[in-house]
């Protein structure tokens, strides 16, 4: 072993000096490159550096890399075979050490430069070796060592699983209609029922759910929503509606649903809330509790109605408060309801919160002011507020035409306003118009 | 090879009329109609998602596993073709809008779907007449000419007769007939305006000032009273202002309380569809009746024309 190591030993100090001498002209061309950056030479010097690179990353030839000079080892062996070779590799890099060691001492002076001169250059090769090192391997400059692997030749199994094979997938692309048939979460997804139309549209949606895993970001979270008790064909409708569910952390989710339930809300109301308000799972405690206050309080309500219109409108706990005391102050102001007047609406149809204003209010300047409705019947049947204008006032006129507009519930041929505006046309027309479904709509065109 | 959407979408292309009310703008009308019949389109019955062979690994492994270990072929459907991937297949159509009416007056609008677009371009090409229905009150004058707009000026108009509203409508007819003849760009002294005008042919030949070929009464109780009005190239900001200058010629003042399109060239109020009826199905019946109606009548365009325009008839 001995004398082999000693023949190694000289291959490689003469394999050294060459290799100062190729890395000082590297150097000189780096040199360079920093006075004409963009002259020719910039793009040959990268186009060696990346050529070394593709060379290192085809062949896999093992190199090392000692206490950060640049030492660079080639392989003299390029007809031994590569079994001999792994089993030198170990007696030949501690050698390299040692060799290094008393190197170091001889020709201090030439090391010196060496190293020196070899700084510049080794940059844009720096990342590279970081990963070689970890690797342990060595690295060779001889380019003939690349055209020692060819495609032909056989290699072993476990050296063909480490083999990266670049997949498919386009690195970029407008549509998650690309990656769905590559990605399995994408394609459990779909099979789920979500609209990953719908999703990619909105910005950085697409990204987020290609970076998720199936196993360990998805299924624990429909578990989660399973357990708390949704229905299963519900998962397609929370995830489209709110794909964030899925990077929330199942503390944070659990705690939510903790303090609902610490609210006394019971666990199928719950289920309930979360499949009709996907975001409800998506805010703080703290945001929960604020939002439950403000109803509380502001409509003087008992804890038991507040939960009632919650439940019934999950939607209130996740948006803005600000419309909702827009429509608040609208009702007690411009509309002039009393407060136990507005508070029976609320509890009634708490869609009033969240309606648009405008709506509002041109429904009720129609109630009022054309159909000549109090303010107290109004109160009685909130329902109309949340009716379509235009499909009130076509009824109205009908009514009036035909003698029957008559809303007060004290004289006869009483027409309740729920009644009005509830009833589908057919019932509408033979029940309280007592005509036809033509005449209604003949009459619709004479408006 | 035609999806059923496709199939469906050829039978909607074409001209249809719908029944505008009053304090919608007409975009709302044409965007709630493109959105119903997409929702028809869409609602149809999908293509089965082609199928694809691939090779699948066991489940822990990559699919492409290198030992080929267990590998096995199997038909599974192409997810990037499902319709929740893909989208739906209609997502937007184009729908095309004759001539306007804006939010305060209602009547029928005419709407043209894909191809039918071009129809409409041709339909408005040729001279169409419209016909309306103006409701005005005596007594106001307000500053947009509606019984909305604030009220500038109060009258009296117990002095108003039928007969003096009459005279007014025709010396107001007589005006707008010379206008015709002068936007005709015709001379009126040769053989050429003498045949077109036996024909019913004159008239202004593209943009014009708005013309009131025909103008009546059909109801005076004062202070109401319901204009009859037939006009080519008109607004119905200038049919209200029609009804002030009547209010101001008859020594009184008025103010439009309502503007009802009747008649859109050969689309009536039988044929339009009110809102209940602004879907896919409802949609392709009125397509339908329209093409049979118009090649019944095909031949008998010449007939239809001259009967369409007396008043023209009057002036020769």
């Amino acid at each position: 072993m001995s004398w082999l190591c000693l023949v190694e030993y000289d291959r490689a100090e003469s394999r050294i000096q060459l290799l100062i001498t190729m890395a000082s002209s590297c150097t000189q061309l780096c040199l360079q490159c920093r006075r004409f950056l963009c002259s020719k030479t910039v793009a040959s010097t990268w186009q060696y550096c990346t050529q070394v690179r593709h060379c290192i990353a085809i062949t896999r030839v093992p190199t090392k890399i000692l206490n950060g000079s640049f030492i660079i080892k080639g392989n003299p062996t390029t007809t031994q075979a590569k079994q001999r070779w792994k089993q030198q590799m170990f007696c030949y890099s501690d050698l390299a050490a040692k060799h290094l060691a008393t190197q170091v001492k001889e020709d201090k002076g030439v090391e010196e430069v060496s190293t020196a001169e070899v700084v510049p250059y080794k940059s844009p090769l720096l990342p590279i070796r970081d990963a070689l090192l970890a690797t342990e391997s060595q690295m060779s400059l001889d380019l003939d060592a690349a055209a020692k692997f060819s495609a032909l030749e056989v290699i072993s199994d476990e050296e063909a699983v480490h083999i990266s094979v670049p997949s498919a997938i386009p690195p970029a692309s407008t549509s998650l209609r690309d990656y769905v048939d590559k990605s399995e979460t994408l394609s459990k997804l779909v099979q789920l029922g979500v609209n990953l139309w719908k999703l990619e549209q909105r910005p950085n949606v697409g990204s987020m759910l290609l970076r998720l895993n199936f196993n360990t970001d998805v299924a624990p979270r429909l578990l989660f929503l399973k357990e708390i008790g949704v229905e299963d064909s519900r998962f397609g409708y929370i995830i489209t509606h709110n794909p964030f569910i899925l990077t929330e952390s199942l503390e944070h989710l659990q705690s939510r649903v903790n303090y609902l339930k610490s609210k006394k809300f019971n666990s199928e109301t719950v289920a309930s809330m979360v499949s009709r308000a996907p975001y409800l799972l998506n805010f703080s405690v703290k945001r929960l509790d604020n939002r439950l206050g403000f109803y509380q309080q502001q409509l003087n309500l008992s804890a038991s109605s507040t939960r009632n219109i919650v439940a019934r409108l999950p939607r209130l706990l996740c948006g803005s408060l600000e419309p909702v005391k827009e429509n608040l102050k609208v009702c007690e102001i411009e509309l002039g309801f009393k407060e136990n007047e507005i508070q029976h609406i609320v509890i009634a149809v708490p869609k009033v919160l969240t309606a648009n204003k405008r709506k509002l209010t041109q429904i009720f300047d129609f109630l009022h002011n054309i159909m000549k409705v109090p303010h107290n019947l109004i109160a009685k049947f909130p329902q109309v507020l949340n009716s379509k204008y235009l499909r009130l006032r076509e009824r109205h006129l009908f009514l009036e035409y035909l003698g029957k507009a008559q809303y007060d519930p004290t004289l006869p041929n009483y027409i309740s306003l729920d009644r009005l505006v509830s009833l589908p046309d057919e019932t509408f027309c033979t029940e309280l118009a007592l005509a036809t479904l033509d005449d209604f709509c003949l009459f619709q065109k004479t408006l | 090879m035609a999806t059923p959407a496709i199939r469906m979408f050829r039978r909607l292309e074409g001209l249809f009329c719908v029944y505008k009310p009053s304090g919608v703008h007409w975009k709302l009308v044409r965007d709630s109609v493109e959105t119903n019949l997409l929702k028809g389109l869409n609602a149809t019955s999908s293509q089965p998602l082609p199928q694809e062979v691939r090779f699948l690994a066991h489940p822990v492994s990559e699919t492409e596993a290198p030992k080929g270990l267990t590998l096995s072929a199997s038909s599974v459907p192409v997810l990037s073709k499902h319709p929740l991937v893909t989208g739906p297949e209609f997502q937007h159509i184009r729908v095309g809008v004759g001539h306007r009416l804006d939010a305060f007056s209602s009547g029928v609008l005419v709407l043209a779907v894909g191809n039918g677009n071009k129809a409409l371009n041709d339909l408005y090409r040729t001279r169409v007449t419209r016909d309306y229905t103006l409701e005005g009150e005596f007594g106001t004058a307000t500053d947009d000419f509606s019984h909305t707009g604030r009220v500038v000026e109060r009258s009296t108009y117990g002095h108003i007769t039928q007969d003096k509203l009459d005279k007014v409508l025709a010396m107001l007819q007589g005006a707008n007939q010379k206008a015709l003849l002068m936007y005709s760009n015709v001379d009126m002294h040769s053989q050429e305006a003498y045949e077109m005008a036996v024909q019913g042919l004159l008239g202004p030949e593209g943009k014009s000032q708005p013309i009131l070929t025909g103008l009546r009464c059909i109801r005076f109780q004062p202070p109401n009273f319901t204009l009859e009005v037939q006009c080519l190239n008109e607004t119905q900001k200038y049919l209200c202002k029609v009804v002030h200058e009547i209010g101001l010629e008859l020594r009184s003042t008025a103010a439009c309380k309502g503007v009802r399109r009747t008649r859109d060239g050969p689309f009536t109020l039988q044929d339009a569809l009110t809102h209940h009826h602004w879907t896919a199905s409802d949609v392709i019946r009125a397509i339908r009746q329209y093409h049979s109606k118009r090649n019944a009548k095909y031949t008998h365009t010449q007939i239809k024309d001259t009967a369409l325009q007396p008043p023209e008839e009057s002036t020769t």
